[in-house]
């Protein structure tokens, strides 16, 4: 997979937050219209690493480049660059409360590029169809809504405008395996059809194998192992055999501590 | 921690917070005035923060003439105190506690509610999520408040004093016995454009500072609910705190000229 070009190159990208070490020197480089999945545990830093890129977080150090442009450097034209090209889909959902669930989906459409409300609307109806939500949902307000039908109008926020770069932080989480799998072939259809570049993060190791061409984990602030989903099983690396098997015991120890009364 | 070294602190974080929010009220003033316009939040906060105070300024505004009225009335040591009930009052609400009190008002309601419509969107990362939208947050959150709230409030304060000077109406006409022509006519004598004016300038400075202190706090704000609660509270109090030093410049100003 290394004829096409990079679209985005991340070299040696550390992230402190006071004495939190969270990224390390994160090396990661995905080439244009492939989908790359990290992979990795909770708090490790997955969705720092996204976030740094799209510019919300400044790095304390490193390189990101997405078409070349460095973005860490975080000026303004660098980051409208990227917004203009990106849909994110925050792990929280992230919706707007006070708009009702189309103009949400319709929300860079509307006022990123001022289209007319009509055509909005209509191009928000059939993100939300693709997401399995019924136009009547539109009108709705995102309170009024189950966490799962959050996360996936906020999927169809993402993908509303067509974008070329897709940032996914746990698709999938909170929905049932159907509508998963529903998710994940979209995924899968806007990076084939679209040529879209993407990042997603999952917990769901169904999905992974499904929407990746590349798989990367990221343990203790650093990439360190990448390889394809059919890799995954006889990665040779401890840490991806026991993440993928969901052993509790193995090389890698969750921080839990036994309390115990003094 | 020695002393000295306290209110140095706290001198430098009161100007690092001061030159802060000076510069947020800057950019909040140009987001305001320069395009692109978002004219859907604009009117939104216009029908919430003009159209929606109207009841409470008019009702804060009713109550104060009237116990204006009564109180100059009282405190007369001039045997026809009727007299003077109009042209002290007429001049008081008009300019200083139509505004000041309007203000208050509006501060209570809207920077509080403000700040923590802001602040929850910031805790929500729907800021951060409309940044990656390709819409400058600051432009279509700030920029709106800041003009409808600059627009509404000398509007609100106009109406303030007409139904001020008319609570002062009621009390004297009808429980005074003064007679509705007399009082009418001195209020016309005695109350100039200038007082007006002078008014609606203060109102309109307060608008500002209204919703500059309450975007700022929602905007700043972090840590979850905590944090929203805190920004709502300091909004509120940095709000009024700001109207009345404020007031007592421009009053200053206008004494002078
Ligand atoms: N704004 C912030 N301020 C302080 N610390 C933060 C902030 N954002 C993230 N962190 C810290 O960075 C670390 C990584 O957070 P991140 O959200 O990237 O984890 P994650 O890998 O996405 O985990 P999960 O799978 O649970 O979502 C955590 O230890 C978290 O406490
Ligand atoms: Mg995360």
């Amino acid at each position: 997979m290394s004829e096409a070009p990079i679209k985005i190159d991340i070299q040696g990208l550390q992230k402190s937050f006071g004495a939190n070490h969270v990224l390390r020197g994160v090396d990661l480089t995905v080439p244009a219209g492939k989908s790359l999945v990290v992979i990795g545990g909770s708090g490790s830093g997955k969705s720092v690493l996204l976030k740094s890129v799209l510019g919300l977080v400044k790095p304390d150090r490193g390189s990101i480049k997405v078409d070349g442009r460095n973005v860490a450097r975080q000026s303004a034209g660098d980051k409208k660059h990227i917004a203009a090209q990106t849909g994110m889909l925050f792990q929280g959902a992230a919706l707007f409360d006070s708009l009702s669930v189309w103009e949400n989906v319709a929300f860079r459409l509307l006022y990123g590029q001022r289209n007319k409300r009509a055509a909005s609307k209509d191009k928000a109806i059939e993100c939300l169809a693709q997401v399995g939500l019924a136009p009547e949902v539109g009108e709705l307000r995102p309170s009024e809504l189950s966490g799962g039908m959050q996360k996936r109008v906020s999927l169809a926020r993402a993908i509303a405008s067509d974008p070329q770069i897709l940032f996914f932080d746990e698709p999938t989480t909170g929905l049932d395996p159907i509508m998963s799998d529903v998710i994940n072939n979209l995924i899968v259809e806007r990076v084939k059809a679209i040529g879209a570049t993407a990042i997603s993060i999952t917990h769901d190791m169904a999905s992974a194998r499904k929407i990746a061409d590349e798989v990367a984990m990221l343990y203790q602030g650093v990439i360190i192992w990448r390889g394809s989903p059919d890799e995954l099983d006889n990665s040779g690396n401890p840490m991806v055999d026991q993440f993928v098997s969901g052993r509790a015991d193995g090389p890698i120890q969750m921080q839990v501590r036994k309390f115990t009364r003094r | 921690m020695n002393p000295i070294a306290a209110v140095g602190r706290l001198s430098l974080d009161v100007f690092g917070e001061v030159g802060r929010m000076t510069n947020f009220a800057m950019e909040g003033a140009f987001a305001a005035v320069t395009p692109p316009f978002f004219w859907r939040p604009f009117l939104h906060a216009l029908a919430r923060i003009g159209f929606a105070s109207l009841p409470v300024v008019g009702l804060t505004a009713l109550f104060t003439g009237g116990a204006l009225a009564l109180n100059i009335y009282e405190g007369s040591i001039f045997p026809d105190a009727n007299a003077f009930i109009p042209q002290i009052l007429g001049v008081s609400i008009v300019r200083e506690l139509g505004p000041v009190l309007a203000a208050l008002m509006v501060a209570g309601r809207c920077s509080s509610a403000m700040a923590a419509e802001i602040g929850a969107m910031r805790v929500t990362e729907q800021i951060d999520a409309m940044s990656t939208l390709s819409v400058n947050p600051f432009r279509y959150l700030v920029g709106p408040r800041v003009l409808a709230t600059t627009i509404a409030m000398p509007l609100l304060v106009l109406t303030a004093d007409i139904i001020g000077v008319y609570g002062g109406y009621l009390v004297s006409v009808h429980l005074l016995d003064m007679s509705a022509s007399i009082y009418i006519n001195t209020l016309a004598d005695f109350i100039s454009s200038e007082d007006v004016t002078s008014g609606l300038i203060k109102a309109t400075v307060f608008g500002f500072l209204i919703a500059v202190t309450g975007c700022y706090y929602g905007y700043r704000s972090s840590g979850g609910a905590t944090g929203v609660g805190n920004a709502t509270r300091t909004a509120v109090v940095a709000a009024a705190v700001s109207i009345f030093a404020a007031n007592y410049l421009l009053t200053s100003l206008f004494v002078d000229f």
